[in-house]
């Protein structure tokens, strides 16, 4: 409670010409919103917190007083057993899908920046002949799409994405919304002198796009970048529509969650399976173990580039 | 209005004579995304006519033989086998999707607006920077790993609620059964929130940051309340944001967010009829069932795409005569 009463002196508030400290709410009503916003972030982060807990209690501990805040006994177990875990290379599992969720992440990434900032660009473009169809282009998919079944039927039987990486990272490689985006900054925030400078110079408008647009829109990049990151590593999704339980190696590691929820043996490679007697393996502190190890990059990452999101969402907000 | 449509055509024909080099070049430049467009967004459109078809594989056929070639025009035999033999499964799904999106779009209005104009009223801009990036944290996670919190809170062997009412000496309850399908609607409504609220929340928070904090001097000047501020500042200046979100869920009142629905639940089939929308239902006449019958799972996805474009424009139609300004297109 020491935020609050420090906090009850107005003067901390840094914005405005100094009128607000006698428009500021009453020092009682302060403190009932501040418990109330205390709470809500708690129960936000206790999930995770408690997660955390679990994937370190003993499975004894477990089995005495089931998931609880404070266990009897702490252990490193599951994380042992989850190294362990190795695929028919030797590889441990969970390596490998963390390794593919990077490489998924990043190829995806560069892939959708790539596609996105084009099409941002030629949009801000106002002279641009195709400028309408190209509008309609992508604003058509925006109140209509073709489902499900369709869209499956499509990349598997007629593109043959079916078991390939592909299936994992074109679908979400680019979406109106972000393009929107890309497009609003370009033309708010990108000077139309320094591309007709470009043209003075005999620039071609892949090198004015290169060099001249690019490197001034390192903020909104940015922001795509991370939504697309975030987009990728947190999929599941396209995984469990376009990979076959029976591709362990190509699992990214959100569908390895999903897949350890049926059946975390299943996953034991027959060698290492039987090494560690298949009784004693700690399933359910594991399971929480690779919970944990796909949430704590996450968890550390955003707070650091919440500010570009925000960005996003307020220039994405304005309609086009 | 034969003035207004005649000069821009005259303007568009003249213009066209000349496509310049810049334009080549822009097309170019813009080529890969126009291809991913229409591969990954156009196809998909055209693959809907399997919706009126009675459509087969044919084995070791491309897809496009499959189609036209090896199934027969169904006409609308698919869309009445949901509304006729089908008929208690399609309106479960459809209510469901419906009643859950109208629940959450009003609470999606309300809850972020209210708390977003609350934490701006915080005299700590730290502990409200710090809260707020906390409640952001759930928007950051995937459904899969949530799936896993609520699994840690409901388990019915270990987990935490079970286990507390142990404890207390009441009795347990098996929450991924039948027996406590009454409470997951809430448990569905909560989650939903949970997630969303910190995201919602943070964009009418930068709106209110927006606005021209000289009004709010004039208005205490005047001797307005915090409410009157609240009221006669405050909400109006969020107008246009909050007509944009809810034109935008709107559009989307025939969608679901299947990981919600599908995660969250374990998918147990005890509970289908709370947490079956269109998008569980579509999905799991795909992949959970063995023989699937890809004409009706097309008619369900056919409805969905059709009946979302629709409110979308209907919706849209309302708030341009209501308030041109505030239209989304």
């Amino acid at each position: 409670m020491s935020t609050v009463s420090k906090s009850a002196k107005p003067a901390s508030r840094e914005t405005g010409s100094g009128m607000e400290r006698f428009n500021a709410i009453r020092p009682g009503t302060n403190a009932a919103y501040s418990t109330l916003f205390i709470l809500l972030a708690l129960l936000c982060i206790i999930p995770v917190i408690f997660v955390i807990i679990i994937s370190f209690s003993s499975e004894d501990s477990i089995g005495k007083v089931g998931y609880s805040f404070i266990p009897i006994e702490w252990s490193l177990n599951a994380y042992k057993y989850v190294w362990h875990l190795r695929n028919a290379q030797g590889i441990p599992t969970v390596i490998m899908a963390f390794l593919t969720s990077v490489g998924l992440t990043v190829a995806g990434t560069c892939l959708g920046l790539i596609l996105i900032s084009t099409m941002g660009y030629v949009l801000s473009r106002r002279n641009f002949k195709l400028r309408g169809l190209y509008t309609m282009l992508i604003f058509i998919p925006m109140i209509f799409h073709g489902g499900l079944l369709s869209t499956y039927v499509v990349n598997v039987q007629l593109l043959g994405l079916k078991n390939t990486y592909w299936a994992l990272i074109f679908p979400l490689c680019c979406s109106s919304f972000y393009v929107i985006i890309m497009r609003t900054f370009f033309q708010t925030s990108v000077p139309d002198e320094i591309i007709e400078s470009g043209k003075v110079d005999g620039a071609n408008q892949l090198r004015i796009f290169v060099q001249l647009v690019l490197p001034i829109s390192l903020p909104a990049l940015a922001t795509i970048a991370l939504f697309l990151t975030f987009a990728y590593w947190n999929d599941w999704y396209q995984a469990s529509l376009y990979i076959e339980s029976k591709m362990q190696n190509m699992f990214p590691l959100q569908y390895l969650l999903v897949n350890i929820e049926k059946n975390i043996q299943y996953l034991a490679n027959n060698d290492m399976a039987m090494s560690a007697s298949s009784d004693a393996l700690p399933t359910e502190t594991m399971r929480m173990a690779i919970v944990v190890i796909a949430v704590v990059p996450i968890m550390f990452s955003y707070p650091f580039f919440q500010k570009y999101f925000i960005t996003g969402l307020t220039i994405g907000a304005v309609k086009g | 209005m034969r003035k207004k449509t005649d000069l821009p055509t005259g303007v568009k024909t003249r213009k066209k004579k000349k496509f310049t080099l810049d334009d080549v070049q822009l097309f170019f430049l813009s080529l890969p995304t126009v291809i991913w467009y229409l591969v990954f967004c156009y196809l998909p459109m055209f693959g809907l006519v399997i919706a009126f078809k009675n459509y087969r594989v044919a084995p070791g056929k491309g897809f496009l033989y499959s189609l036209f070639y090896n199934s027969k025009w169904s006409g609308l035999d698919n869309f009445r086998f949901l509304f006729a033999n089908n008929k208690a499964t399609t309106l479960n799904m459809f209510r469901n999707t419906v009643g859950y999106n109208i629940i959450f779009i009003i609470l999606g209005v309300v809850l972020p607006v209210t708390l977003a104009i609350m934490i701006n009223h915080l005299h700590s801009q730290k502990l409200a920077k710090v809260t707020q990036t906390a409640m952001f944290l759930p928007h950051f996670l995937s459904w899969v790993v949530v799936g896993y919190f609520v699994f840690a809170f409901l388990s019915t062997d270990n987990g935490l609620v079970n286990r507390t009412l142990q404890k207390l000496g009441i009795d347990t309850v098996k929450w991924y059964q039948k027996d406590a399908i009454g409470y997951w609607p809430f448990f569905l409504i909560f989650l939903h929130v949970w997630k969303t609220i910190g995201y919602s929340m943070v964009v009418y928070l930068s709106s209110i940051k927006g606005i021209d904090a000289s009004l709010y001097e004039a208005a205490m000047i005047d001797g307005a309340t915090k409410w009157q501020q609240t009221k006669y500042i405050t909400l109006p200046m969020l107008k246009t944001i909050m007509i944009i979100m809810f034109i935008m869920a709107v559009g989307k009142i025939f969608n679901s967010d299947f990981g919600l629905f599908y995660r969250t639940t374990r998918n147990s089939s005890s509970l289908t009829s709370v947490f079956l929308t269109l998008d569980v239902y579509v999905y799991n006449s795909m992949f959970n069932n063995p023989r699937p019958v890809y004409g009706y799972i097309s008619a369900a996805g056919f409805l969905q795409s059709v009946l979302g474009c629709l409110t979308m424009i209907i919706a849209n139609a309302i708030v341009r005569r209501v308030d041109n300004e505030s239209a989304l297109f």
